[in-house]
């Protein structure tokens, strides 16, 4: 926590901000808002403990925790690379890279379907070889998530090693360190706090993720059902259960972004 | 001043009144998607100054729509059930039937599983996909699948029948169970296989004008049960009301 209270300077702002400020918020707080007064507060317990909602719960659960270790496993890597390697294509690399965040995830999916469907660049020899079909399985869903989701970890752990300060690695070495020892007991421990706040972000993405998920997994209760594709699914046979499922993912979202506040705002350390 | 940015969200979203131009909004189950959008180019070619808006997607999805005052005009379904949701909350006028569709196996192209039949779906190693239960092709699957007894564990339960038949393209699901005139639309990217009419289950589809649809909707509502507009969806694989 590096922003405390104190250090946000109390300057006066001009008379056109306040308002639309305001405005800003309100747009943002009241669609919440509605979803918390909508919500079926009587009828909590019993519709989360459906069947479907704690399938759905613990699918999402489970398959937003592997997808965050895949990113992180993948992901702490390739920001590595970006941020300490110069090669022909960086650029062009890092583009790619951040695709998934502007990319619309229905998109994502099919993306995900032309190379790893049953038909598709790397999936048909997965298929044909081994008889994996990724599509339609937990694994799938997993793969939705961590594509979605590896960006935003990227990102904040390059950033972070950007900004890094050399001399501690230089001293390091100077002391005759290995580069994996370097990486391990320098690095690490110095980019640790983005890393937190980037895995953090990654999670609550694939927490979160709904149309790469439909589109490259389906749509099964207990294999590939996570919580969004639940609330999609209950709109339209009860809306109690949906809001219910709703505000289960936005306690979660909230808890954890508030939780990182002082991370996002504060950079490293 | 706090109202120019809201006044700049309701230009953005087309309040156009006052002009000449008339903007018709149809609400369509997914299977109309190519019978529709025909219709609307007949449609528009003989009155240029409307301009039809379609939203193809679930049944059910659109009912909720409706009920959740989307600006739609006039609503198509593809079973008495989810008109009715429309129907109760007060939202559509006297919805007519003006189609019927029944279920069909769709394989992709060479069916590598050699599916014959529903029973054949059951099979362990058959990848299946089906509409869920919410919307019209789901409840129709369902009803099949109960009166040929068969067992089955779909890979996924799919938001829209389009969505059944885009996996089935894809070759991504052996078979997919959507309508015949899913099949009669999708030309040669999938086969069909027929499902006999003691294990089939058919549905009706209605189409109604809702409380703010106007006289152009109207007459795309006549233009659907005119002789030219049921020529149309016989083509594309509807059976007659």
């Amino acid at each position: 926590m590096t922003t405390p209270r104190a250090q946000v300077r109390q300057a006066p702002i001009p008379r056109i901000l306040l308002p639309l400020a305001v405005l800003a918020f309100a747009f943002l707080a009241l669609p919440l808002l509605g979803l918390l007064l909508t919500a079926p507060w009587g009828q909590m317990t019993s519709l989360l403990t459906s069947p479907t909602a704690l399938e759905a719960l613990r699918l999402s659960i489970a398959t937003s925790l592997a997808a965050a270790a895949i990113t992180v496993l993948l992901g702490v890597p390739l920001a590595w690379v970006l941020a300490r390697r110069d090669f022909p294509g960086r650029t062009l690399v890092r583009g790619l890279v951040l695709i998934p965040l502007v990319l619309p995830p229905v998109v994502g999916g099919v993306t995900l379907l032309t190379a790893f469907g049953r038909r598709g660049l790397v999936g048909q020899y997965l298929y044909d070889w081994f008889g994996i079909q990724l599509p339609f399985s937990t694994a799938g869903v997993i793969m939705a998530e961590a594509f979605v989701a590896l960006p935003f970890l990227v990102i904040t752990v390059e950033g972070a090693l950007r900004s890094l300060d050399g001399i501690y690695e230089d001293a390091a070495r100077t002391l005759g360190a290995r580069p994996t020892r370097i990486l391990l007991r320098v690095t690490a421990p110095l980019i640790a706090p983005s890393l937190i706040a980037g895995t953090v972000l990654a999670w609550a993405r694939a927490l979160g993720e709904f149309g790469a998920t439909l589109t490259f997994a389906g749509n099964f209760p207990g294999v590939t059902q996570t919580l969004p594709l639940a609330v999609y699914s209950a709109l339209e046979v009860s809306r109690d259960e949906a809001i219910a499922l709703s505000v289960i993912l936005l306690a979660v979202s909230f808890t954890v972004l508030v939780a990182l506040r002082g991370r996002l705002l504060g950079g490293r350390g | 001043m706090v109202l120019v940015p809201v006044a700049a969200m309701m230009v953005v979203s087309g309040c156009s009144a006052g002009t000449d131009e008339q903007v018709v909004t149809i609400a369509a189950a997914s299977s109309l998607t190519d019978a529709f959008t025909e219709l609307g180019a007949q449609f528009e070619a003989d009155d240029p100054r409307v301009t039809l808006r379609f939203t193809f997607a679930g049944s059910s999805t659109l009912a909720e729509q409706v009920m959740a005052g989307a600006p739609i005009d006039v609503l198509a379904t593809a079973s008495p059930q989810t008109m009715g949701i429309a129907v109760q909350a007060g939202d559509v006028d006297q919805p007519v039937v003006f189609a019927t569709n029944a279920l069909a196996i769709a394989v992709p192209i060479g069916n590598p599983a050699g599916i014959t039949g529903l029973a054949d779906l059951a099979e362990p190693d058959v990848t299946v996909v089906v509409c869920a239960a919410q919307v019209p092709c789901g409840a129709a699957a369902r009803a099949a699948l109960a009166r040929s007894g068969v067992a089955l564990t779909p890979a996924s339960l799919e938001p829209d029948v389009r969505a059944v038949l885009a996996k089935v393209v894809a070759d991504e699901a052996d078979a997919g169970l959507v309508y015949r005139s899913d099949i009669v639309t999708a030309g040669d990217t999938v086969e069909g296989i027929t499902i006999p009419d003691d294990e089939n289950a058919s549905t009706e589809y209605l189409i109604a004008t809702t409380s703010r649809g106007g006289d152009a909707a109207e007459r795309f509502v006549d233009l659907v049960l005119s002789p030219a507009g049921q020529a149309v969806l016989a083509d594309s694989g509807f059976g007659a009301p």
